[in-house]
C-alpha cells in the first residue's frame, strides 16, 4: 500500500510539474511582453518596474534558463505577485481557499450521497413512476448549465421566497461567533452548495441506477434471490456494493469538473473562493494570479485524485488481492 | 438505413429530441431572415416584459435589444462552436488513440501518459486560462474546448482500435502487404465508426455548455451574440428582468437536452447488441 502510495504521489508531482511547464509557455504565449503580461498592464507599466521584472524573472536570459527559474520557484510555493492586488499570489489564494474546500466538499457529499440514493431507488422500482420521475430529473440536471440553474436558484429562493441568503458567504455586519456564525455560514452555503450538487447528483444517479440494474442481472443475485433473502437485502448488501465501483471511479474523475464549476458558482454567489478570485483575475487581466489560481486548483485535483485511488483499493479487496 | 431508423424511432425520447434540435437548426438558419437588424441593435425601450408585445415576443432586455433576436443569433454561435469543437477533438483525439492502440508498446505508453495529463488537469478551468490568454475570439474558443474535450475520444478510440487489431481480417490485410496507415484508415477506423458517432453527439453537448459557460463569464467573442453572453449580461438586473438570463438559459437546456437524447437514440440504433442494456 505504501509503496502503492508513494508511486501515486511521485506521478502527481510529475503532472503538478508538467502543468507548471505549461502555464510558463502560457505566459509566453500570450500577447506582448511576458514582463507587462506578469505586471497585468498591457503594455503601460513603468518601465522601471518592468526592467525590475525582468531582472528578477530572468527574463533577459534564454528560454531554458527562465523555464529553470519558473518552475523551481513555483516548486517551493512562490506563485509570483499579483501587481493588481499588491498581494502574493500564494496569500491571496491560501485566504481564500477555504471557502472553495468547504463549498466543494459540500458539493460533493450532497451529489454522491442524494445522486446514489436516488439512482439505488429508481432501479429498486424500474419503470415504475418514481423511476420514470427520478430518470427525467436526472436528464434534466445533466443538460442544465450550471451558472443558469444557479442563477434561477437565487431568483426562486432568494429574491421571490426570501427563504435564503442570495450571496456572499456570511451576513455583513452582525458579526456572530461561534454557534450562531456557523449557522449563518451553513444558511449561505445551501444554496451554492445544492446548485454545485445537482448536476453532479444527475451524474451520480444515472450511474448508479444504469450500473445496480447491470448487476442485478448477475448469477450471484439469483442465488441470494434463490435462497429467499428479502429484496431490501439483496438490493442494499448485494446489489449496490457491487455497483457502486464504477460510480467511485466516476467521483474521482468528477473532482477536475467540481472546480471547473465552482469558478461558475462562486461568480454568481458573490462565494469569496478561488473561483472568484478566478473570476476577478479574469476580468483585471491579472495573468500571475490567474496562473496560480490554475496551478493550485489543479494541486486540489490531483490530491483528490490520489485520495479516491487509495479509498477504491480499500474498498474493492479485488485489486488489493490482484496487486 | 431502414432498420437505423426503425432502431432510432424505438427511442421516444430520441425522436423528441431530434425534433427539438431540428426546430434549433432551423432557427439557426433562418435567424438572420427574420431578425434583418443586428441582435446588438437597440430597437425598443429597455425592460420590456415577455410576451407583452407582439413585436418583441420575448420582450427587450436592459439596453432595449430585442432578446428573441437575441436567442435566434445565438443559436448560430451554440451550434457552430459545438460542432467545430467537437469536430477538432476528434481530429486530435482520433489518430492519438488509434496509434496507441494500434501500435501498442511505447508508443501507447508515451501517448496515453500525454492523454492522461490532459484528463488530470481541471479541464474547465484550462479553457478558461487558453481562452483568457489567447485573447477571447471565436477561433481561441473552439480550439480551448476541443484542448479539454479530446482524452475520451482517444481513450475510446484505443481500446476500439486494440480489440479490432488482433482480428482476422486486420491480420489479412498485414499478409497482403498493406501499410500500417492504410490498414489503421481502410480496415480499422471504419469499424469504429458507430461509438464515434455516439460520442461525438454527446460531446457537441458537453461544448455547447463550456461554449455558454465561458460567455457567461465575459469569455465570449466579443462580435457575436451568444446564450452565455445574454445570461451573463442579464445576471445583474435579474431582479428587475428575470426573462433576460431566463429564456437563453432555457434554450441551452432544451438543445443539450436534445443532444442528449438524440446521442442515446443513436446508440440504441447503431449499437443493436448493446440497446436495452442497463436500462
Amino acid at each position: 500500500m505504501l509503496r502503492f502510495i508513494s508511486g501515486r504521489l511521485l506521478k502527481a508531482v510529475v503532472i503538478l510539474i508538467c502543468i507548471t511547464v505549461l502555464n510558463f509557455f502560457l505566459i509566453h504565449a500570450a500577447p506582448g511582453d511576458p514582463a507587462s503580461v506578469m505586471a497585468g498592464e498591457a503594455g503601460d507599466a513603468d518601465p522601471a518596474f518592468l526592467q525590475q521584472l525582468r531582472e528578477r524573472f530572468g527574463l533577459d536570459q534564454p528560454l531554458y534558463v527562465q523555464l529553470w527559474i519558473y518552475v523551481s520557484s513555483v516548486m517551493q510555493l512562490d506563485l509570483g505577485y499579483s501587481y493588481r492586488q499588491q498581494l502574493p499570489v500564494l496569500q491571496l489564494i491560501s485566504e481564500r481557499l477555504p471557502a472553495t474546500l468547504l463549498l466543494s466538499l459540500s458539493a460533493f457529499v450532497i451529489s454522491l450521497g442524494l445522486g446514489v440514493a436516488a439512482g439505488a431507488f429508481a432501479s429498486a422500482r424500474q419503470g415504475k413512476w418514481a423511476d420514470t420521475i427520478i430518470s427525467l430529473a436526472a436528464l434534466i440536471f445533466y443538460a442544465t448549465p450550471l451558472f443558469w440553474l444557479a442563477l434561477m436558484g437565487v431568483l426562486l429562493f432568494s429574491v421571490q421566497l426570501g427563504w435564503l441568503p442570495g450571496f456572499g458567504y456570511e451576513s455583513v455586519g452582525v458579526n456572530y461567533t461561534g454557534i450562531a456564525r456557523a449557522f449563518d455560514i451553513l444558511q449561505h452555503l445551501i444554496l451554492p452548495a445544492m446548485t454545485l450538487g445537482l448536476f453532479f447528483m444527475a451524474v451520480y444517479a444515472r450511474m448508479t441506477r444504469a450500473s445496480m440494474l447491470e448487476v442485478s442481472r448477475l448469477d450471484f443475485v439469483k442465488t441470494a434471490k434463490a435462497k429467499g433473502l428479502r429484496p431490501a437485502v439483496i438490493q442494499r448488501r448485494h446489489v449496490l456494493r457491487n455497483a457502486l465501483l464504477p460510480v467511485v471511479t466516476l467521483a474521482g474523475l468528477q473532482a477536475g469538473q467540481l472546480v471547473g464549476g465552482a469558478v461558475l458558482i462562486e461568480t454568481v454567489f458573490a462565494w469569496p473562493g478561488i473561483g472568484r478570485l478566478m473570476f476577478d483575475a479574469l476580468s483585471q487581466r491579472d495573468y500571475n494570479l490567474l496562473l496560480g489560481v490554475f496551478v493550485v486548483s489543479a494541486a486540489m485535483v490531483l490530491l483528490f485524485n490520489l485520495i479516491t485511488d487509495v479509498l477504491y483499493r480499500l474498498v474493492d479487496p479485488r485489486i488489493r488481492v490482484a496487486s | 438505413m431502414k432498420d437505423f431508423w426503425k432502431r432510432f424511432s424505438q427511442n421516444r425520447g430520441a425522436v423528441i429530441g431530434l425534433c427539438v434540435l431540428l426546430l434549433v437548426v432551423i432557427l439557426s438558419i433562418v435567424a438572420p431572415f427574420i431578425y434583418t437588424k443586428s441582435p446588438w441593435a437597440m430597437v425598443q425601450r429597455p425592460f420590456i416584459p415577455p410576451f407583452t408585445m407582439d413585436a418583441f415576443l420575448l420582450g427587450t432586455d436592459p439596453m432595449g435589444r430585442d432578446l428573441a433576436a437575441g436567442l435566434a443569433h445565438g443559436a448560430r454561435v451554440s451550434l457552430l462552436v459545438g460542432l467545430v469543437s467537437t469536430l477538432v477533438s476528434l481530429i486530435i483525439g482520433i489518430p492519438i488513440g488509434a496509434a496507441a492502440g494500434y501500435f501498442g508498446g511505447w508508443v501507447d505508453d508515451l501517448l496515453m501518459r500525454f492523454t492522461e495529463f490532459f484528463q488530470s488537469v481541471p479541464s474547465f478551468a484550462l479553457a478558461v486560462v487558453l481562452v483568457a490568454i489567447f485573447q477571447p475570439n471565436i477561433t481561441s474558443i473552439i480550439v480551448s474546448i476541443a484542448v479539454v474535450s479530446w482524452p475520451p475520444v482517444a481513450r475510446l478510440l484505443r481500446g476500439e482500435v486494440m480489440s479490432l487489431r488482433s482480428r482476422e481480417f486486420v491480420e489479412a490485410a498485414v499478409l497482403s502487404g498493406q501499410t500500417h496507415l492504410t490498414i489503421i484508415w481502410r480496415q480499422i477506423l471504419p469499424n469504429t465508426l458507430s461509438p464515434i458517432i455516439v460520442l461525438a453527439s454527446m460531446m457537441v453537448a458537453a461544448a455547447i455548455l463550456i461554449e455558454s459557460s465561458l460567455s457567461f463569464l465575459g469569455l465570449g467573442d466579443r462580435n457575436v451574440m451568444s446564450w452565455g453572453y445574454i445570461i451573463g449580461a442579464g445576471r445583474t438586473v435579474i431582479r428587475q428582468a428575470w426573462w433576460v438570463s431566463f429564456f437563453p438559459g432555457l434554450a441551452i437546456l432544451l438543445t443539450v437536452l436534445a443532444l442528449n437524447l438524440v446521442g442515446e437514440g443513436l446508440n440504441d440504433a447503431l449499437n443493436p447488441r448493446l440497446a436495452r442494456k442497463g436500462r
